[in-house]
């Protein structure tokens, strides 16, 4: 199961836009966390998912449905007290099958970093603050690597010339020598000195201004074109995912509640949620459109709702939407579709775009 | 010549407005040597009316902010209330202005005490300004302003600590607060907001409610230009950039009508929720994604290191002024200025 260390190249892999067999699939797949009391929350419930090679999967949703959890569980990173199970499995290029939830040790460090890597939310902020760039990115080749110092050298330095740092400027300064948007750059350079086929970003521009977002929107675009990898991003901005998803996956109470093509989600959705979610941007081009917001908060994961877990929020439920969770059902028969909706009024559900009132108030 | 000339229609009837910023600096002493995190700023408040303030991190906005809400004294320049200078003020009207002023911390993690329920938090400025006699009635108080800021049925929120609610629970919490000495204006300090935009969104719809309904004036700041699209409409903006405003005028025009290459910019890097219509955004117009330091302001236009209409012997010769170059915009920027604006009502160049 060891692959010679990637060179610089993306000849072998997948052409972007999704065929073929999946790179990750996932069958099933749930998290508990052990909280203080003996008693666990189910913080993800039953995902089936597919990632192909080359595709970008925006997995997108409020505060605490989930997201984080569900991408620390696909890389076995969870704390202790959060247990992962279902399935997830990894199809290497050679054709190799890794089941991830039964690896352990070598295989596991193996995996990580080389196959998937992850830019965790926040931790442009948690850099070891009394180490160089250099230190940073030196540590990581090491520990997963026999590169030697000068190969460390030229890949950090090309990689970060891929985000758009000077190297020769960046390696020798510390962390808090950087901006915010610099330091995110550097990490996600850091993902990727080992070539992964999967990265996941979780919330990458969260807390950061408008042109830094831009920035690193720009990096992604570009460092996708050169290396082809296979991405999942995480994030609460819906505008974000237009830009950077071939597929959007909406995330409600720790489940898939509407998965689809980028098109799709964004000018059909079916969900109530998605098109909340939608309608909460406000559109930076045109006149000002009428707002909405989506009524109250997500549901506690210890007391969740019968039925829809949306229900309670949901301008469309009936009361036969407190009976049953909905699965998870394609949107149309059509053979293939891949737009699956979780919904028992998905076809009430219609986005009209952009109706604009002349001189509208903003409230 | 500045914002103020140009601004507000209450200037243009001949009111004075109730809150202004002539000139005002800000000066810190740091280590790299002295910087000017506000220079010359000129802006004016109105009850019932928006103000944006917009611009990257570290442009200056909390500075402007801190001394319009009198926590800062400025080094060069007034802030008026009333027409009054409020560091030259008596004790009384810089009472009245104290109360008629209301700073908001929009960090929703930051501005509470932790140790304090809702209850202590609210009735505290109550009864310390004797705005009503008695903690009945503080209490009472208290529920009303809750409802005030959708948080329903507040008894089911007085007695929680800030930890026991979400991040636009205690913004609501932070803006109640403000409301308890019926303020004339509020400053609302958005910084880059951790909020869903979901949340954010209902919190601005709240707000909305209290302009329109109590009749409070903002002075809302944030780095997101679609955001003061949406809260300010039908106010004004004011665009900084390294302590200077750049360009002024009235949101819609600012929105649909930039002319300031910096304006531009932040519009441009703007996502859309329209997969189509985002991908046709200008990716990388900037020459530069570096922000300047104040320490060692670029000469001229302090922008001409980044900007994508940068003329050599132009832009890096004097300091442009902010002048009018619609009716009620004003832009600093040395080749508007030569070439003109354009029509307000025909883009140019679309911005998407
Ligand atoms: N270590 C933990 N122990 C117990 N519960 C946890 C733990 N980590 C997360 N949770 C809970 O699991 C749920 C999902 O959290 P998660 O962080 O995955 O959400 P998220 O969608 O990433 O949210 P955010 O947008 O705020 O990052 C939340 O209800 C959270 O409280
Ligand atoms: N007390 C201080 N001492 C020294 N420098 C300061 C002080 N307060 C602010 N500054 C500097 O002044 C500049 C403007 O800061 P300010 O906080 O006003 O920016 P901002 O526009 O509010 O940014 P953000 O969007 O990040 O909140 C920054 O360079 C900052 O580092
Ligand atoms: S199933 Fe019912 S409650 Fe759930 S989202 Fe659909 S309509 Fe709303
Ligand atoms: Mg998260
Ligand atoms: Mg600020």
């Amino acid at each position: 199961m060891v692959t010679s260390m990637p060179q610089g190249t993306t000849s072998g892999r997948a052409v972007r836009g999704g065929q073929g067999k999946p790179l990750l699939s996932v069958r099933d797949f749930n998290v508990e966390y052990r909280t203080g009391s003996g008693a666990t929350v189910h913080a993800v419930r039953g995902i089936d998912l597919d990632l192909y090679p080359g595709e970008s999967l925006a997995l997108v949703g409020e505060s605490g449905c989930g997201k984080t959890t569900f991408g620390l569980g696909l890389l076995r990173l969870l704390p202790r007290l959060g247990h992962a199970s279902g399935k997830v499995t990894f199809n290497r290029g050679d054709g190799t099958e890794i089941d991830i939830l039964g690896l352990d040790g070598r295989d596991l460090r193996q995996f990580r970093w080389r196959d998937a890597a992850m830019v965790f939310q926040g931790a442009m902020n948690a850099f070891n603050p009394v180490l160089k760039i250099r230190g940073h990115m030196h540590d990581t080749m090491r520990a997963h690597t026999k590169a030697t110092k000068q190969e460390i050298e030229e890949r950090s330095a090309e990689l970060l010339r891929l985000v758009r740092l000077e190297p020769e400027r960046v390696m020798d300064c510390y962390p808090h020598e950087l901006s915010g948007g610099m330091r995110q750059r550097v990490l996600i350079a850091m993902s990727l000195l080992l070539e992964p086929e999967v990265l996941i970003l979780d919330e990458p521009t969260t807390a950061l201004d408008i042109l830094t977002q831009r920035s690193i929107v720009d990096v992604l675009h570009e460092v996708r074109e050169r290396l082809g990898f296979s991405m999942i991003f995480i994030s609460h901005d819906l505008a974000l995912a237009a830009e950077l998803a071939d597929r959007v996956a909406t995330m409600y109470a720790g489940r898939i509640v509407e998965t689809g093509g980028v098109r799709d989600m964004f000018y059909q959705p079916r969900h109530p949620y998605t098109l909340g979610l939608i309608k909460a941007v406000p559109p930076i081009v045109g006149d000002l459109p009428d707002m909405e917001s989506i009524p109250g908060g997500p549901p506690s994961l210890a007391a969740l709702p019968p039925g829809c877990k949306f229900n309670p929020r949901c301008g469309f439920a009936t009361a036969e939407c407190q009976e049953a969770d909905p699965p998870l059902i394609p949107v149309t028969d059509q053979q293939g579709s891949a737009h699956e909706v979780a919904c028992i009024h998905s076809k009430d559900v219609h986005l009209d775009r952009r109706v604009q009132d002349d001189l509208g108030t903003a409230s | 010549m500045t914002a103020t000339d140009t601004a507000p229609a209450a200037k243009a009837e001949g009111r004075t407005p109730l809150m202004t910023l002539n000139g005002v600096s800000q000066v810190f002493d740091t280590k790299a040597g002295p910087i000017r995190a506000c220079d010359q700023v000129n802006l004016s408040i109105n009850p019932g009316e928006v103000l944006c303030l917009v611009g990257e991190s570290g442009s200056g906005k909390t500075t402007a902010a801190r001394m319009a809400a009198g926590l800062a004294k400025p080094s060069d320049g007034t802030v008026a209330y009333n027409g009054i200078d409020i560091w030259s003020m008596n004790r009384r009207d810089f009472s009245t202005f104290r109360r008629g002023v209301q700073y908001v911390h929009q960090d929703p993690y930051a501005s509470l005490n932790p140790t304090r329920t809702i209850l202590q938090t609210i009735t505290a400025p109550l009864l310390k300004h004797g705005v009503v006699k008695g903690s009945k009635a503080a209490a009472q108080r208290a529920a009303e302003l809750l409802a005030k800021v959708d948080m329903t049925p507040p008894e089911s929120f007085l007695s929680k600590y800030p930890h026991q609610l979400s991040g636009g629970q205690r913004q609501r919490i932070s803006v109640a607060r403000a409301l308890t000495l019926d303020p004339k204006i509020i400053i609302a300090d958005e910084s880059t907001s951790m909020l869903d935009v979901s949340i954010r969104i209902s919190v601005l719809a709240m707000l909305g409610r209290l302009r329109d309904e109590l009749g409070v004036g903002f002075l809302f700041i944030t780095h997101d230009l679609a955001i003061a699209k949406y809260f300010g409409w039908n106010g004004n903006t004011a665009v900084m950039y390294l302590g200077r405003i750049v360009e002024f005028g009235p949101t819609q025009q600012i929105i649909n009508a930039p002319t300031h290459p910096y304006t531009r910019a932040l519009i441009d890097a703007i996502p859309e929720p329209d997969p189509d219509l985002t991908k046709t955004k200008g990716a990388g117009s900037l020459r530069s994604l570096e922000i300047p330091s104040l320490a060692h302001l670029p000469v001229g236009c302090s922008f001409h290191p980044r900007c994508p209409r940068f003329e050599g012997g132009l832009c890096d010769g004097a300091v442009p002024e902010l002048i009018t170059v619609r009716p009620g915009q004003s832009t600093a920027c040395h080749v508007v200025a030569r070439d003109g604006a354009g029509d307000a009502e025909v883009r140019d160049e679309p911005v998407a």
